[in-house]
């Protein structure tokens, strides 16, 4: 069978969830052939095995981690050189996109971004227009770069023992100029990544900038916080937790938009969602047309109640 | 300076945006249009940029567009925004060219004008790939610092904060570079009466793919790398069930009947 590329998502050798998806569908694709940047290959090396890796590519050259992307597009072309992939899986972040970017161009060939689905014949499944059509695509020329969504595949385990193989690559002194000279790291919060967790409760500018009975409903729940850009504009709620067009888009099992009046740009981060709950004092919001679900009423007065019951009923 | 802002034009978010049926491409001619929002930050990145140099007088901003005839409107709301000049490449080949091809005729276009800075927005409000700056930037040769949600440009350095998953980080190169802000960088502003008067007289130049030694196999769909197999129109969400919070105890309060539906579908 031939082999697919899967760049790893990690850090520190901690490999992240989307990796396991990607894994899962390059399975579908031929054998997946994970490429590891950076230190840590040895701690990734169980999960990149649980989930079907056949080998291991790692590549320690310390200067594909100092500068920006570009580096690390003329590694992959250079591994893309030797394994012939019949296809190139990245994960949909920003750092993943750009190094499709620079790959498609380099290696002449097609690329499709936000996958949330890719089938066999690498087929994509991509949801555009703010999810309102779906749309199904393949590349056509040379080999086929995508970008995979989280949340794309449940992953799914199939044990292998993979090698690992150096690969030294040459970084040209061109791929070396936008450099990271400082990173101040996101405080945790304890609670789930965005982009992966499965119930997400956001809050907009209904919440008038108390994102307590939020949180605290998320807590209870297990669930990740979003926020509209209304609220982070306010400086309510970092931009990193911002859900819609130019914050993250989700697709959890479960959405709950408290005090969101639901425009477009905030359907088009959250539309793709399995089930959608909201609670809006005003019953004409546009959130409603969405809802499996919908509480008119207020939700400083709905959430620390429903958070009461979900605990109790916990317990 | 030369800075130059790539600008799209873009069907409007808050229309009924729908692809054409023979092609399974974008209907730009169909919709209304205007200037992709995101890229109205662009603009105002490129302006305040020139507004803080030493001598405004030596900075020149251009709005470069590709697209149809009335992506025209890009470039004149850029003009509008206070902009200097404007490019439109503008040829019937160019329809259904991809996000590859898109770069390859914007790079041509920027190396005609001789950018010293080039400035995308973050992604388009159509195609949201998001790729366009990366693939420039690749194809001219030249750094690119992305997603900037503040902007400094001190002599050759130009240095951004990004505000990634996982960190905020502080990321620097020299001049000629291509950056891309996001909507956190600024609050873009509005023409004046001032401005949009002004803009009529400022020269706009149309470009065809001859002007930029392409040729039209080079672009446009039969060009693209990737094929549309099928488009759907999302099913509308089958209506939800509505309640009303009140205040007459557990059995009828939102907050019940809210915790009855998670837990009746297993999320509890
Ligand atoms: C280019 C562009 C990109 C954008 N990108 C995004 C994006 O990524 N994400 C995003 O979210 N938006 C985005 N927007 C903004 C978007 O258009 C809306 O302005 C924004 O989503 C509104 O946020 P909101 O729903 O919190 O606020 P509002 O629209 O003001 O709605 C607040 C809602 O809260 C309700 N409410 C008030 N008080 C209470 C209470 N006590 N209890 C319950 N309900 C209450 C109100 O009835 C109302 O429905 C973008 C806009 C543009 C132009």
């Amino acid at each position: 069978m031939s082999n697919v590329l899967v760049l790893v998502d990690h850090t520190d050798g901690q490999v992240r969830k989307t990796t396991a998806e990607l894994l899962t569908i390059a399975r579908r694709l031929g054998d997946p052939v994970a490429v590891f940047v950076g230190d840590g290959v040895q701690d990734a090396l169980p999960a990149l095995g649980q989930y079907g890796a056949t080998k291991v590519v790692a590549l320690t050259n310390p200067e594909l981690t100092q500068f920006l992307v570009a580096p690390k597009a003329e590694a992959l072309q250079q591994v893309a050189a030797k394994v012939e992939p019949a296809a190139i899986l990245i994960s949909s972040n920003a750092e993943g996109k750009e190094i499709a970017a620079r790959l498609a161009v380099k290696l002449e060939s097609g690329l499709i971004t936000d996958a949330v689905d890719v089938q066999e014949g690498a087929v994509t499944t991509q949801s555009v227009f703010a999810g309102n059509y779906t749309v199904q695509a393949k590349v056509t020329h040379g080999t086929p770069i995508i970008t995979v969504k989280p949340n794309a595949a449940t992953p799914e385990a199939a044990e292998t023992s993979p090698e690992v193989e150096e690969f030294d690559v040459t970084i040209s002194d061109a791929a070396k100029t936008a450099r990271i000279t400082d990173s101040k790291p996101r405080e945790a919060t304890g609670r789930p990544e965005l982009t992966e967790a499965a119930i997400i409760v956001s809050g907009g500018r209904g919440t008038g900038g108390d994102f307590g009975p939020v949180e605290a409903f998320a807590d209870s729940l297990g669930a990740a916080v979003g926020a509209s850009r209304a609220a982070v504009d306010s400086g309510w709620y970092p931009h990193a937790y911002q859900v819609g067009q130019t914050g993250k888009t989700v697709s959890p099992q479960l959405y709950v938009a408290a005090g969101i009046s639901g425009a477009i740009q905030h359907r088009a981060g959250m539309q793709t969602s399995k089930t959608i709950v909201a609670v809006n004092k005003d019953e004409e919001a546009p959130i409603f047309e969405l809802v499996d679900f919908g509480v008119v009423g207020d939700l400083h007065k709905v959430l620390p109640a429903a958070t009461e019951e979900v605990i109790k009923r916990k317990s | 300076m030369k800075i130059v802002v790539c600008a799209k034009f873009v069907p409007d978010a808050t229309a009924d945006r729908r692809f054409r049926p023979e092609d399974n491409t974008v209907d730009r001619a169909g919709v209304d249009g205007l200037l992709s929002e995101l890229d109205e930050y662009a603009v105002e990145t490129a302006l305040t940029v020139k507004e803080a140099a030493g001598d405004p007088g030596d900075t020149v901003v251009t709005v470069l567009t590709v697209g149809p005839e009335q992506a025209a409107d890009a470039v004149k709301k850029g003009l509008q925004m206070g902009a200097d000049a404007g490019v439109h490449v503008l040829d019937d080949a160019i329809h259904g060219s991809d996000a590859v091809a898109t770069s390859l005729i914007l790079a041509k276009a920027l190396a005609k004008l001789e950018a010293d800075l080039v400035v995308f927005g973050m992604g388009s409000t159509d195609g949201s790939m998001g790729v366009v700056p990366a693939m420039v930037s690749e194809r001219l040769g030249l750094p690119a610092v992305t997603l900037g949600s503040d902007v400094t440009v001190d002599g050759q350095t130009v240095r951004i904060r990004r505000d990634g998953d996982t960190a905020s980080d502080t990321i620097e190169g020299t001049l000629p570079l291509v950056l891309s802000v996001s909507d956190q960088a600024n609050e873009p502003r509005y023409p004046s009466f001032k401005g949009i008067m002004a803009a009529k007289k400022k020269p706009v130049e149309t470009w065809s793919l001859a002007d930029l030694e392409l040729s039209a196999d080079q672009v446009g769909g039969s060009a693209a790398w990737t094929e549309v197999v099928e488009v759907t129109a999302r099913p509308p969400r089958t209506a939800g069930t509505i309640v009303t919070d009140d205040d007459s105890g557990p059995a009828g309060s939102g907050a019940h009947q809210l915790v009855e539906f998670l837990s009746t579908n297993k999320f509890l």
